[in-house]
């Protein structure tokens, strides 16, 4: 796929975010704008996806996930863009986009595969555990002799919980070297930035301790910079290193008002707000 | 009153352990995970045929519960090991949201569970677990009763698709179930009938409930005795079939009343069929070190105990 094209699918993407947390009134816009270019370079450029089609067109999603990359969204209170991407792709329609954080969806505040929703391999929302998951994910796949690889991406702010380290301790011990951690290093949370909240001081540092092979994307809103960065992790795999990504976003990229802060964590705008946004926003593909 | 005899006392996990090493030959998906427990947990037969599906997580159990949730993905079938206390509690909201919700396929395999563990004290005695993974949704929970039975319960789940609590304990208890039994998840066990009171057990005190039925039995009291070894979803047929015959009831675990096999029993009989119940279980208390015969003593979890339980449930009837 050409830039310009997947440069379109972000911008959509980004639409489809401020509408769905707009017409639920409640989800969280900054952390997915912020995430927005890498996920969106993961699934349309860099993994590698059963594309079969099964039922109604979508993509027939398998659980197992053979064959295939696999991704793991541990900050999973960025679901607006999880769920768009993966309606992008072609695991559902659009049109279930609407139904974001509503009675009866599938679409549940953070993700899940309780409802059934293809594209999705397990809960997330209670924050720490996504890398744990990849690990196994990964674990499975060499035994099972599958080559591809296991993506996870985990908040800075997520950075500040336990679990974290237990398998920031585990993967290199065991030589995971299928996996690929990216960090979202947008430097907010909900109770102000992540320096002030509780200081994450040199994750570079930290993760090289542990045994990882660290390296970064500077301009992590620049999905052309994203692109570069995943095709550099992968030729660091199969070194005998998980590798991890420090990827340096703006919470709420691609909306300016929503950028600069901690503020849009987890807000809804209002109609005159998405308004604002949407300007900002060209509809590229056509909305749900 | 029907005769049990044992030839020999083993631990539970024991049984755990030596089920491993066969599922090791029968299941190639079955992968074993544990966090610094390989000697208790008795797995190192199966760790030395099968190097290469062992997983040893270090002292880190969340980690370890998600990478179980994670192998599931690729079709694994993980046993995560460690003590009960630290397969429940500790990482309670990991199994909630990575296994339970999330519908992996992990057993949960966890062994000195309760008071019995003994010297090591109230820090390591669970005796909340089962009230945490009965209320946990898509859980299914079980508590053999002997090596044998555990045996069976640990082969048996590996061909069941879903998330389970496995269980079991340090002491050595009597053998006294079939080494052929067929285990049934879900399905109670009829140990003895009766007609006077029902006596349901689970996990080890099924043998004191066996040791205090031939003592009632002796005073002319026929006791029915049923082992509950699955405590969710509970064999609610069984338990009212015999209730409603007998019209009392004694609960017999080594947990807290409250939350355990005990109020599941009670629910069901709330919702059913009221009779009189008492409780042999620990009185919302922690444990405390102590070797397993005396701590069964000093907390009521003893035969005598089930005994006196039963004479006071009769004369409420």
């Amino acid at each position: 796929m050409q830039t310009p094209e997947i440069k379109d699918i972000a911008t959509q993407v980004r639409r489809d975010i401020v509408r769905m947390v707009h017409g639920c009134k409640s989800g969280h816009p900054g952390g997915s704008l912020g995430c927005t270019d890498i996920v969106v370079a993961l699934y349309f450029q860099q993994m590698k996806i059963n594309n079969r089609k099964g039922k109604g067109g979508y993509i027939s999603f398998k659980m197992d996930g053979i064959d295939e990359d696999l991704f793991f969204l541990s900050n999973g209170h960025t679901s607006p863009l999880f769920y768009s991407v993966l309606a992008r792709r072609g695991y559902f329609g659009i049109e279930e986009l609407s139904t974001f954080r509503k009675l009866n969806s599938r679409l549940q505040g953070h993700p899940t595969t309780h409802e059934g929703l293809p594209g999705i391999r397990v809960a997330s929302g209670s924050l720490g555990q996504g890398m744990s998951v990849g690990i196994g994910a990964a674990m499975a796949k060499k035994l099972n002799g599958d080559k591809n690889l296991v993506y996870v991406l985990m908040g800075d702010g997520e950075q500040q919980e336990g679990q974290v380290w237990e398998a920031a301790q585990f993967a290199p011990h065991h030589k995971v070297d299928n996996l690929v951690g990216i960090i979202d290093l947008n430097g907010q949370q909900i109770d102000g930035s992540t320096e002030q909240v509780m200081s994450n001081r040199d994750l570079k540092a930290k993760y090289k301790a542990f045994g990882w092979n660290v390296m970064e994307i500077k301009e992590g809103n620049n999905i052309e910079a994203c692109i570069a960065g995943l095709r550099k992790a992968k030729r660091l795999t199969g070194k005998g290193q998980p590798v991890m990504i420090l990827l340096y976003t703006e919470m709420g990229a691609g909306v300016d008002f929503m950028m600069g802060s901690h503020k849009w964590h987890g807000i809804a705008p209002n109609d005159e707000q998405l308004a604002a946004a949407l300007a900002q926003l060209p509809s590229t593909l056509a909305d749900y | 009153m029907k005769k049990y005899t044992f030839t020999e006392s083993k631990d539970t996990r024991s049984g755990f352990g030596d089920a491993m090493t066969e599922l090791g030959e029968s299941h190639p998906n079955v992968v074993a995970l544990c966090a610094d427990l390989v000697g208790s947990l008795k797995i190192a037969p199966f760790i030395k045929n099968h190097p290469e599906r062992f997983i040893q997580t270090g002292i880190a159990e969340a980690n370890m519960m998600g990478i179980a949730a994670g192998l599931t993905i690729g079709g694994k079938i993980p046993y995560a090991t460690t003590f009960a206390n630290f397969g429940s509690g500790r990482v309670y909201d990991q199994i909630r949201q990575s296994i339970a919700y999330s519908d992996k396929n992990v057993k949960i395999a966890v062994s000195h569970a309760g008071l019995t563990l003994g010297e090591d004290g109230a820090t390591h005695q669970i005796l909340e677990d089962l009230a945490m993974m009965r209320a946990m949704p898509n859980m299914t929970v079980i508590n053999p009763c002997d090596y044998n039975q555990t045996k069976a319960a640990t082969k048996a789940v590996a061909d069941f698709e879903g998330p389970v609590y496995l269980r079991f304990g340090r002491p050595v208890v009597p053998v006294f179930t079939p080494a052929d039994q067929k285990f049934e998840i879900g399905k109670a066990w009829m140990v003895n009938e009766g007609k006077d009171v029902t006596i349901i057990a689970t996990g080890h005190l099924v043998w004191e409930a066996i040791k205090a039925g031939e003592v009632l039995a002796e005073q002319g009291i026929d006791a029915e005795i049923i082992n509950i070894h699955t405590i969710k979803p509970l064999d609610t047929a069984a338990i009212l079939k015999s209730v409603k015959k007998t019209k009392c009831v004694v609960t017999c675990e080594e947990h807290q009343a409250n939350g355990g096999l005990g109020d599941a029993v009670a629910q069901t009989l709330a919702k059913e069929f009221l009779a009189p119940q008492e409780y042999i279980a620990v009185n919302d208390s922690f444990g405390e070190s102590g070797t397993p015969e005396q701590l069964m003593v000093k907390y009521g979890l003893d035969s005598k105990n089930i005994i006196e339980a039963v004479k006071k449930v009769i004369a409420r009837k």
